[in-house]
């Protein structure tokens, strides 16, 4: 079971979460205009990195609120935990570069 | 090729069994191929093996990073079935079970296919309803599938418990012409078929790059053991698809989890058939070691670090206890994981890609093990005729931007 830090309350075991899927994936603004390719795009595609990879959680047993989370997804690290509209640390992207825990 | 009989296994046996040549070659990489399979699990051993078979082309290698069926063909439940609510899917996957009935005899090799029948137990008033409904479309489209009530699952399965637990039996889906197979047999069955037509089967070998010509179209790979030059590739990566459909730019709709399996020590054979519960999430068999096979679910999240997490296979032994009381004491001698290629309508992807001369066959996700005949003979035939075959045609890439989704999802809800 992993271990996950909580932006708002601190480290606490993975089942106190719900795992919410690739990060950052925005919402088309105006449906109606989309093409195909981006519904396909918004609906289907994800990046599946092997490797660092930025996902969402939500602390669904705790506060309940939405975060962010870079996992490297080859040895499931966190590299960092981020809250929502925040850009991902660049310190932690850093680290993921250098070489591996 | 040695053949198996039962006369060259009595003669050899008479020798104390030490004449017996390595099943296939340690074929070293040529610089060149006709076709070049990516992965060396049952899909790409196979595909390889009705390419050359079936379309005469044998000028073919498979690469496979690690050892073949180290993947997950190695790694499964073995659970074979062909009960699937689509009318596509049905097909697909009863065109494999069909091949499964004939296989050992066609590779002379005994993949120990048994059809002790698999049972899909309902739990709910809505199990009830879409298993009903899953036994009239099978039988509309000419699988076998009956209804059974609490009493007759257990007149087939005498070790049920259907009521005095948390979710009570309230009857099943019992597919008789289901069951098992040995998985590594499978791997090495057509390894060894596709070997004997001179097909080179290289371990230890991943690929790293995919190079393409002007066009766009392929035209060779970086291996870890040198340029392999191809026109056709076929990449079978199961969980790793999506990291080599990248390296020629091609963006597939798939996920990849960790899925997990557990089998306890080996005991007299007591387990008659296969069960399966989605709804309280667990599956089992008895190997013809003797071992119980148990199947858990997947992580919640993404991963490729083939393990996963304890409490998703302990969820699992859980509800094994509850269905099977008689277990509680049984110890569980290993677990492990496997990487699954997830769609997001849970079926397969067996088709042409955008780029010329890549094909790719991925998406069977937790399923696919039942689909290996199937799937491998018709990738080989989209491979060698550059386009799909009547059955694989429905499951395409571009179904997901077209809205003809074939969803098994919602449909059948459930792992296997
Ligand atoms: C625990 C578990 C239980 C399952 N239970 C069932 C079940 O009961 N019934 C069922 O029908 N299905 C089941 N499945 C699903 C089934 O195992 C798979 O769908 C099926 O085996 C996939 O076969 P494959 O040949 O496509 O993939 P694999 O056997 O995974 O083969 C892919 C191969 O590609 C290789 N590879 C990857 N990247 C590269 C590279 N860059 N270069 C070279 N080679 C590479 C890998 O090493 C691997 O050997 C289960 C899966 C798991 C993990």
């Amino acid at each position: 079971m992993l271990l996950i830090e909580c932006p708002y309350c601190g480290v606490r075991p993975e089942l106190e979460f719900v795992y919410g899927g690739q990060a950052h994936v925005a919402r088309p603004g105006s449906p109606a205009e989309c093409s195909d390719e981006q519904w396909v795009e918004f609906l289907y595609l994800r990046e599946n990195s092997k490797g660092i990879h930025a996902e969402r959680w939500r602390h669904t047993h705790g506060c309940g609120r939405f975060f962010n989370a870079l996992r490297d997804t080859t040895n499931d690290h966190f590299l960092a935990t981020y809250r929502v509209g925040e850009t991902p640390p660049p310190a932690a992207l850093e680290r993921a570069a250098g070489p591996r825990p | 090729m040695q053949r198996f009989s039962g006369f060259s296994l009595l003669r050899r046996g008479l020798s104390g069994h030490r004449d017996w040549q390595p099943q296939w070659r340690k074929a070293q990489p040529k610089a060149a191929y006709d076709a070049v399979i990516v992965g060396g699990g049952g899909h790409g051993l196979g595909a390889a093996y009705y390419l050359a078979k079936e379309h005469g082309l044998t000028n073919v290698a498979v690469l496979e990073k690690g050892w073949i069926g180290g993947g997950n063909t190695g790694r499964n439940t073995t659970i074979i079935r062909s009960n699937y609510l689509r009318d596509e899917s049905a097909a697909l996957y009863d065109h494999a079970l069909k091949m499964w009935e004939g296989l050992s005899q066609d590779l002379n090799y005994n993949v120990m296919f048994s059809q002790r029948g698999v049972m899909m137990l309902a739990h709910t008033v809505h199990d009830v309803q879409v298993f009903k409904r899953h036994v009239h479309a099978n039988r509309a489209n000419g699988v076998d599938n009956e209804w059974l009530t609490p009493e007759e699952a257990q007149a087939v399965c005498p070790l049920l418990q259907t009521d005095d637990i948390r979710y009570p039996v309230r009857g099943a889906a019992f597919q008789r012409r289901g069951g098992t197979a040995r998985h590594d047999a499978v791997a090495w069955g057509y390894a060894r078929g596709a070997d004997a037509l001179g097909v080179d089967i290289i371990e230890n070998c991943e690929v790293t790059d995919i190079r393409r010509d002007g066009r766009g179209a392929v035209q060779a790979l970086e291996t870890t053991r040198g340029l392999i030059q191809a026109r056709k590739v076929g990449v079978c990566a199961a969980g790793n698809t999506s990291v080599i459909l990248r390296m020629a730019g091609v963006r597939l709709p798939l996920e990849s989890y960790p899925l997990q399996a557990l089998v306890s020590e080996p005991v007299k054979p007591i387990f008659p058939c296969v069960v399966m519960s989605n709804t309280i999430h667990a599956y089992i068999s008895q190997s013809d070691k003797g071992e119980l096979v148990i199947g858990a679910g997947t992580d919640a999240y993404t991963s490729y670090t083939q393990r996963g997490g304890l409490h998703v296979s302990s969820h699992a032994l859980e509800a094994i206890c509850e269905l099977f009381p008689m277990f509680r004491r049984m110890r569980m001698l290993r677990n492990w994981g496997g990487i699954v290629d997830v769609s997001p309508d849970r079926s397969p992807i067996i088709a042409r890609t955008p780029v010329p001369g890549l094909y790719v066959n991925c998406g069977w996700g937790t399923g696919g093990f039942k689909a290996t005949p199937g799937s491998a003979h018709l990738f080989a035939w989209t491979i060698a005729h550059d386009k799909p075959h009547p059955i694989n045609a429905p499951f395409t890439i571009e179904r997901f931007r077209e809205g003809r989704l074939i969803d098994e999802a919602a449909a059948a809800a459930v792992a296997h």
